[in-house]
């Protein structure tokens, strides 16, 4: 019995990477689609679609989540981080700088997925163990890598970081 | 992929959203973190015309825990379980939260969604049935409480009538001495669990003074083994007595050929789990520390 009469849009007000953005959209909108279709944000990619590889990850009030698998409107009000707010002043992030010097992608699709999820770590963990930064990526798959220099690229920024703070 | 189309509303209390829930009718579903049911509706998997969202309902994702108790809010992620002070008093709740898919599902994923879905594969209902956990609800008819054990009533079936909620379960501390494990088997962290086990032991002068094992993925609902149970109560852990003891929990499950397995496999890491669930909880409850999850092929 899906419905057939017209569905009310409904408003999403959200700050992504520190701006302000208002609009109007269907409750079925995903916030992977809101964020690449509605906002222009295609750095987040739509990998598998169900909640599996994580290429969509973005952090939600700081929190990694699978943003094929978020509604918009579950994500009115909130804070929103996703790959395009890492650089800063035209400057890379010491995770980008690291992920190209150690060779972390090859066709890059999965990439800023898992930099959300490397930043998310970095930012509760200033000092992961191997096991941790192995951790906190498993819910990204890299079909190209075999995660040996994503491992290097994630230690080498975490030492990085440190150094800077 | 988008889910068909359908409404949505935002409920700003329990009461509100069992309002809006029982006048919605059978097209309507309350969606907490949505890790289960936005999945099942991409896949048009159910038909839903209306969505509740509770996720906002303040009050709902508390943890708490005391001599007598643990009480835990149908909302509480399980990142935010993994993290609590429980997951570490109680390794067994920490076990079952950590390892639950990965980050991302875990920051969004509720118990009390959990237990909603039906699902067998879910890990929160093997683990509180383990437990023996009660669930709380709240609906047009008032309060209940359900022993978590027997909600699930059938694949995707549940006790829940039409306009009922979720609230919150609890269950009572395990007395002094008495330790369990989860541990669950799976092809990579986002996947559900081929199969999941839970136990909860004590021991009195080197036998088992009471246990209770409960396992996920491995039949239609989550299955109380109580055949495998009744071989080790009153009696002396041994390999041969947990080989028993493994042997009736498999005969005790029905687990399906699919994508995860042929059912001889999933047989083979029934038996493995258990005695594995088993022998951590056994040296967990001598004091050892021992750490398990899930593990990946």
């Amino acid at each position: 019995m899906s419905t057939t009469e017209p569905i009310a849009l409904v408003p999403v007000e959200v700050t992504v990477n520190g701006q302000w953005y208002r609009r109007e959209v269907e409750p079925r909108l995903l916030l992977v689609q809101f964020l690449r279709e509605e906002l222009r944000l295609t750095g987040t990619h739509i990998g598998c679609d169900t909640t599996y590889c994580g290429a969509c990850t973005v952090l939600l009030n700081g929190a990694p989540v699978k943003s094929c698998t978020v509604l918009a409107v579950q994500a009115d009000g909130s804070e929103i981080l996703t790959v395009e707010g890492l650089e800063q002043d035209g400057k890379l992030h010491p995770l980008q700088t690291a992920f190209s010097e150690h060779h972390g992608l090859q066709c890059g699709y999965c990439t800023p997925g898992m930099l959300m999820s490397a930043h998310a770590l970095l930012a509760a963990n200033p000092e992961p163990s191997s096991k941790d930064i192995r951790k906190a990526i498993q819910g990204n798959l890299c079909r190209c890598t075999g995660y040996q220099n994503i491992f290097k690229a994630i230690e080498a920024a975490a030492t990085e970081l440190r150094g800077k703070g | 992929m988008y889910p068909a189309p359908f409404r949505y509303h935002r409920a700003a209390s329990v009461e509100a959203a069992i309002r809006q829930l029982s006048e919605l009718g059978e097209g309507a579903r309350a969606l907490a973190g949505g890790q289960s049911l936005l999945v099942w509706m991409k896949m048009r998997f159910g038909d839903f015309t209306d969505l509740v969202d509770i996720g906002r309902i303040s009050g709902l994702d508390t943890i708490e825990q005391d001599a007598a108790g643990v009480r835990i809010g149908a909302l509480a992620t399980h990142a935010r379980i993994a993290r609590s002070p429980l997951a570490k008093l109680l390794p067994i709740v920490g076990d079952c939260a950590n390892g639950i898919a990965d980050n991302q599902v875990r920051s969004r994923g509720t118990i009390g969604g959990s237990l909603a879905s039906g699902d067998p594969a879910c890990d929160w209902p093997v683990l509180l049935t383990t437990l023996d956990a009660k669930l709380h609800t709240q609906g047009p008819d008032g309060k209940r409480d359900l022993p978590v054990d027997g909600f699930v009533e059938d694949l995707y079936v549940t006790k829940l009538k039409p306009g009922e909620l979720i609230t919150g379960i609890s269950f009572a501390m395990p007395a002094r001495g008495s330790a369990g494990a989860y541990v669950g088997f799976k092809r990579c962290a986002p996947a559900y669990p081929t199969i999941s086990v839970g136990v909860q032991l004590s021991l009195k002068d080197g036998q088992c003074e009471d246990i209770r094992i409960a396992l996920g993925s491995a039949g239609l609902t989550t299955i109380h083994a109580r055949a495998a149970e009744a071989e080790l109560r009153g009696k002396t852990l041994t390999p041969a007595s947990l080989a028993r003891a493994a042997d009736a929990a498999v005969d005790e499950c029905d687990p399906v050929e699919d994508q995860r397995g042929s059912i001889a496999f999933k047989q083979s890491i029934i038996k493995v789990l258990v005695k594995r669930g088993i022998e951590t909880a056994r040296r967990r409850s001598q004091g050892e520390t021992v750490e398990v999850s899930h593990e990946y092929y």
